[in-house]
């Protein structure tokens, strides 16, 4: 009993150095840091687009740490949610992973920054036939209209469709984009992760899936769309279609706090931030 | 070796033999006091997390159900958040068919099982076959899911045709994961059965085989009915392994190759994103399956009083 007890104290302060030690570690990186941090201060709030708001965190926490004195608050919501919050003034910045709609841009003295370009390959086992197909193709597969792949110059099998949950900004950029909105069938496997998506389809000779294009490597094969290459350069000249822009909103010209973390973000230093996080940089 | 210590000083410090006696006596009963209220005080913090967590998904799920009508909720089939549309329908069918699959095969292997290793097998080859199932329990759910990712669903997608993610990858899956409550449970509780009632069995002429299933497996009963049920408990609340091996797809399947989607798999798989009505649909989802999980151990409950709580664990 004695010699239990002894154990259980010995490893509680153990515990409680190991704490202690990385506790200063942390406090003594945000300080080193931090020593170079200008004069801003104050609060400012990014809201919208769930696509974005991975980016926006990362931005985010990386602006709070060379700016000591800041605060960024990073919301999700959705694009439209991010529109209403700009012009409601709820946040300095909006965030859409989409271009406005004219009644939107109406509303208000609403000024758009593209901060980087996010494109979705559509992809296939890298045994099957078909490499190209046209956006047409890719929308009746996903509606249910195309079943099979001797359809389109396949072999003779049933085309097993994996699809994003719902929810997920690549299902809703690519929902968007190539199906207009319509439903995808309902016996589509869904898998919650890209990961899960590209292991479905490398694992399966006879399946469709859509990925982030950053995250495409040898496993899938990603399709020709309308005869145009899934790559960097095809999706920042614009002939990619299934491609969509991640913007911030501001009312008005941005000021202060919104104009020096827009600045931040479209540094070399932020756009790195975002290639290394899946987008592609706009310049 | 304290006691000793203590009776010690106590008898240096006081001459008297029966002061000493009634002092420790005394020390000792506000010692007990003292742990008898902290153990109160553990207890009521369980109690009241509990409590909390309770109150919490219910507070959380309630206004979309109280918005779109719990009938519409639990049996419309259509799930399409974005759209306005939330019905659990299919997943509450998927939750059941699945759990339903993996108990079908699972029940005669579990009890077969647990005979051999109670009645038929030497004691101590018993005793090892027990530890090794331990050890099967211990696994995490995630590494069963991996195993059926990249071995059942393959195997299924090859040989009996479709994707391979489906009801019956799922239901494998499940299976192996539930055996172990259901082959220890019911082990314990036929080895539970009084050893009279095998010598009776035995000396009124019975066979071996007639005194297990005549005697042994009715008078193990209750015991046997606990360990599926929670079999079947564990079945429903798995999500991570499910998730993996199922294909997700929010459908009332057609056949046992085909995706499904159950209640946990449904809260996992859209939390990342969800927002609003959304995310309380999900906790929505989240209060049924409470409700289902808490009426299948108040069954448990019930058996257990039916028979005496014969191997009850």
């Amino acid at each position: 009993m004695k010699k239990n007890f002894g154990r259980i104290v010995l490893t509680g302060i153990l515990v409680l150095a190991l704490l202690v030690v990385t506790g200063c570690g942390k406090s003594n990186d945000a300080g080193e840091q931090g020593s170079d941090s200008g004069k801003l201060s104050g609060t400012i709030t990014v809201a919208g687009s769930t696509s974005v708001q991975p980016f926006s965190e990362v931005l985010a926490e990386e602006f709070q740490a060379v700016n000591t004195g800041v605060t960024v608050n990073v919301q999700g919501g959705g694009s439209s949610q991010g529109v209403e919050a700009v012009i409601s003034g709820a946040a300095q910045i909006g965030a859409a992973s989409r271009d406005l709609k004219d009644e939107e841009k109406a509303r208000a003295n609403l000024v758009v920054t593209p901060i980087a370009l996010d494109g979705v390959a559509v992809v296939v086992n890298p045994a099957n036939k078909v490499s190209a197909l046209t956006a047409e193709d890719i929308k009746n597969i996903y509606i249910g209209n195309i079943k099979n792949w001797q359809e389109l110059g396949g072999e003779d099998a049933p085309i097993t469709i994996i699809s994003r949950e719902e929810g997920s900004g690549t299902r809703d950029a690519f929902s968007e984009i190539v199906l207009n909105k319509e439903d995808i069938v309902k016996d589509a496997i869904i898998q919650n992760s890209t990961g899960a998506v590209k292991t479905g389809v490398a694992g399966d000779k006879n399946a469709i899936g859509y990925i982030s294009m950053a995250k495409v490597d040898q496993a899938v094969k990603a399709l020709r769309v309308d005869g145009v290459e899934a790559n960097e350069a095809n999706v920042k000249n614009g002939s990619y279609k299934v491609q969509r822009p991640f913007i911030y909103i501001t009312n008005g010209e941005p000021q202060g706090l919104s104009k020096a973390f827009i600045e931040y973000v479209l540094s070399d230093e932020g756009q790195s931030i975002i290639s290394e996080e899946g987008a592609f940089s706009i310049q | 070796m304290e006691e000793a210590l203590q009776n010690q000083k106590i008898n240096i410090l006081a001459p008297t033999n029966q002061l000493s006696a009634n002092h420790s006596h005394s020390r000792r009963r506000r010692g007990e006091k003292a742990i008898e209220k902290i153990l109160v005080l553990c207890a009521a913090i369980f109690i009241l997390a509990i409590f909390l967590i309770t109150l919490f998904i219910f507070a959380k799920g309630m206004p979309l159900i109280a918005k779109i009508g719990l009938g519409d909720f639990l049996f419309n089939t259509q799930w399409s958040p974005t759209k306005g549309m939330y019905g659990i329908g299919s997943m509450f069918i998927g939750s059941v068919l699945i759990t339903l699959g993996a108990l079908i095969w699972t029940v005669p292997l579990g009890l077969s099982t647990a005979i051999l290793m109670a009645e038929i097998a030497p004691p101590r080859i018993g005793t090892i076959l027990g530890n090794l199932i331990n050890l099967l329990a211990g696994i995490p759910s995630v590494v069963y899911g991996f195993i059926g990712l990249i071995v059942i669903v393959p195997f299924i997608r090859e040989n009996l045709g479709g994707n391979g993610m489906s009801l019956l990858a799922g239901a494998i899956i499940l299976g192996i994961m539930i055996l172990p409550t259901l082959i220890n449970i019911s082990r314990d509780s036929l080895l539970a059965v009084p050893r009279e009632y095998k010598e009776g069995s035995l000396a009124l002429g019975a066979s071996h085989f007639q005194t297990i299933s005549r005697v042994m497996v009715p008078a193990a009963k209750s015991g046997i009915i606990t360990a599926v049920v929670l079999g079947m408990g564990r079945a429903i609340g798995e999500t991570m392994a499910v998730v993996m091996v199922t294909g997700n797809a929010a459908i009332i399947p057609g056949s046992i190759l085909e995706p499904v989607r159950t209640m946990t798999s449904n809260i996992v798989l859209e939390m990342g994103y969800a927002s609003g009505d959304h995310q309380t649909a999900l906790f929505a989802t989240g209060m049924v399956l409470f409700v289902f999980i808490v009426i299948l151990n108040l069954s448990i409950n019930l058996f257990a009083k039916g028979g005496q709580g014969i191997g009850r664990n």
